[in-house]
């Protein structure tokens, strides 16, 4: 095996994993909070990329305005989602929630369509990528870039949800609903929240993905969405490093498969991973057995 | 959306059309109205719908200045859209819906092959003529050796791109070895990819490598970094400009350097934009015409003038299938379907959007002249006009 291209798989690995954990951490947030999988949530991360293109092209702001215009306006997308779409729905059975899910999932993609047209749209170049030569290989600024964020999200986020009252409530509610309701908590405004915070950060992750591929359009979010389901299963849906962690590694297994197998494989192997994780281990490699509670 | 006073009179005659149509198809008939039905069946939504959009405007384009002219003797044509949602089986409902329901007497479209190789057989059961403007894979027309006597294309096929290619990696590139990288969900790269390498190696070269991507992927930079190290003198990349704008850009950062070939996927500005100029420079494809050749000119500035921006190759494409159709049907001076078959098998040097096309009637493909083109700082230059003998 040429250790070059291995270090250069990881490279690449990591820096697609990045996205994928970003996606990822919207995913089990909801997941954790209301158990519902959110099929919705790759579009959501598609309506971010738009709006932080024409903030950048309409508005001309630069990537850090644009970044945080887009997580803000999507975040509001995301709690009038949950509000119209799935809060009429808080005592049906789950089932329900999951294929209103996928209807809103097929509205924002074909609504999307027909406002922007299929066609796909680039960025303008506003972060500099300056390629970086470490000996043999090669890291470029955007990559880095993408991977700061990440971190800096995923650690503001561990903050909100560890240290501050919203995130002690949002604990809360993720142990029992209907007990954090007796002891005083707007669990309606909890769930809103959540849904604000996963979808600003898909928003993040959307803008990145804009600005590192080049070309957004509206069915991009499709494939990235079930990518980073596979990476909150995969790490333990409904925990926060875990999200992260299931991220990264996919990546690296999709890099490394297709760099030493065939890149023919890559997604049955991301999808073997899905089955592999829902048979041994279904509460993933964070998750700890939780007896039924009876 | 707006309606001009033409399009709103259209629509109304169109209306009265098929109410008439509904009154007299009681009495078994449905010949006598004074427009002449065609389908128009192309990838509206779904994730090929940037392709079906595009040469859907060009075919409307083509039917527009038809009407305008004064029609089809005396008749004007009325396109009944329907929607294949990018799918093949929802291709057949569409040409089901179009036939049965609506009775059209011929269809233009879909554009991507997949889908048209999946409505042509209803239509060819059927005996509903269709005319496929993209549709480069050599079964569309042809299914073990005999011609389907109902279905046509407008464009020519990938025997001839992949030929084309071949030819130029090893007579003007000298390529010894060369990497395929194939879109394993599309018919149109794999069947380009098998003809390229069985030419090129005919040749006396070798393919070293072969790696494939899905459509709508964003990430290519694993497969890339492998193709690298295969150190190959080209890298063939038959595959829609989307994913190839991609391609390029990233095989450029991981500082792949060797010349990139491709087909008329590439043929869009929008490559430029996402690959950027300078990660084009050396790349050739193959595609159906070059924008500054005369004969050219008045489809570009009529679409221009419709539209407000240049066509893409799509467009260009749908447009030649509408110009072949309008001109059939006038030959044809009837709406029998095996008349119209008959007039498009004998169409003749006729002048359409991208050049001259002869139709062959042995395999129902044009005779078309192809040109290779590069990439300089991010405009096109042209190399090489391929005669259309040159197969």
């Amino acid at each position: 095996m040429d250790v070059t291209q291995l270090v250069q798989q990881l490279i690449n690995g990591i820096s697609l994993g990045s996205i994928y954990a970003l996606i990822a951490l919207g995913y089990t947030m909801i997941y954790g909070i209301i158990k519902l999988i959110n099929f919705a949530h790759g579009d959501i991360y598609m309506v971010g990329a738009y709006i932080g293109f024409f903030s950048i092209t309409a508005a001309h702001l630069g990537i850090f305005p644009s970044l945080l215009i887009s997580m803000i306006v999507t975040g509001g997308l995301g709690m009038v989602i949950e509000k119209l779409a799935y809060k009429p729905l808080r005592n049906a059975p789950r089932i329900s929630v999951l294929i209103t899910a996928i209807g809103v999932s097929f509205f924002l993609e074909c609504t999307s369509m027909y406002f922007v047209s299929p066609t796909p749209r680039t960025f303008p170049p506003v972060f500099e990528n300056v390629a970086f030569h470490v000996g043999p290989f090669i890291v470029n600024s955007q990559q880095l870039l993408i991977f700061g964020i990440t971190i800096v999200l995923m650690l503001l986020l561990t903050y909100i949800v560890e240290r501050t009252k919203t995130g002690k409530a949002m604990r809360a509610a993720s142990y029992d609903v209907e007990t954090a309701q007796l002891m005083g908590i707007d669990s309606d405004r909890i769930i809103s929240f959540t849904f604000g915070i996963g979808s600003a950060l898909a928003a993040a992750a959307g803008v990145l993905v804009g600005v590192y591929y080049n070309s957004i359009d509206p069915l991009m979010g499709i494939m990235p969405g079930v990518k980073a389901f596979v990476a909150a299963v995969l790490g333990g849906i409904g925990i926060l490093p875990g999200a992260v962690v299931g991220g990264l590694i996919l990546g690296v297994v999709e890099a490394l498969v297709s760099g030493f197998i065939s890149s023919t494989f890559r997604d049955a192997a991301a999808f073997a991973i899905l089955i592999l994780v829902l048979l041994f281990k279904p509460t993933g490699i964070f998750g700890k057995n939780v007896r039924e509670k009876v | 959306m707006h309606f001009s006073k033409k399009s709103l009179k259209l629509m109304g005659a169109a209306i009265g059309v098929m109410m008439l149509g509904t009154v007299v198809a009681g009495c078994g008939s449905d010949d006598s109205g004074d427009t002449i039905k065609v389908g128009a069946s192309f990838e509206i939504t779904g994730n090929q719908a940037n392709y079906g959009s595009a040469g859907y405007d060009g075919l409307k384009l083509a039917i527009k200045q038809a009407n305008d002219a004064g029609g089809i003797n005396g008749k004007k044509i009325e396109l009944v859209e329907a929607d294949t949602k990018s799918e093949a089986s929802e291709a057949v409902n569409a040409a089901t819906k179009l036939i049965s329901d609506d009775h059209v007497k011929v269809i233009v479209g879909p554009m991507v092959t997949a889908n048209v190789m999946a409505e042509s057989q209803t239509a060819n059961d059927e005996k509903v003529p269709v005319i496929a403007p993209a549709g480069t894979n050599p079964d569309v027309t042809v299914e073990n050796g005999k011609v389907k006597p109902y279905i046509f294309r407008s464009c020519f096929i990938d025997p001839q791109q992949g030929t084309v290619m071949a030819e130029f990696a090893t007579k003007n590139l000298k390529a010894k070895t060369a990497v395929l990288y194939l879109d394993s969900s599309s018919d149109y790269s794999k069947s380009l990819g098998k003809v390229f390498k069985e030419k090129f190696e005919a040749a006396g070269g070798k393919v070293v490598m072969e790696e494939s991507f899905l459509a709508k992927d964003q990430d290519f930079k694993a497969a890339l970094t492998k193709i690298k190290t295969a150190n190959a003198d080209v890298i063939f990349v038959p595959a829609y400009y989307e994913e190839v704008g991609k391609i390029v850009k990233q095989a450029r950062e991981l500082g792949i350097t060797a010349p990139m070939l491709g087909t008329d996927g590439w043929d869009d500005p929008k490559v430029a934009d996402i690959a950027g100029a300078d990660a084009l420079n050396n790349t050739y494809f193959s595609t159906h015409y070059f924008e500054k050749d005369e004969e050219v000119q008045d489809f570009l500035k009529a679409f221009q003038d419709e539209y407000g921006h240049a066509p893409n190759v799509f467009a260009a494409l749908g447009y030649d299938a509408g110009k072949m159709l309008v001109d059939a049907l006038t030959r044809a001076g009837s709406t029998d379907p095996d008349k119209i078959a008959k007039a498009l098998e004998e169409t003749k040097d006729l002048r359409v959007g991208t050049g001259t096309i002869t139709m062959d009637p042995k395999t129902h493909n044009p005779i078309k002249s192809a040109v290779i083109l590069s990439m300089k700082n991010g405009a096109k230059e042209l190399v090489a006009k391929i005669a259309p003998d040159a197969e």
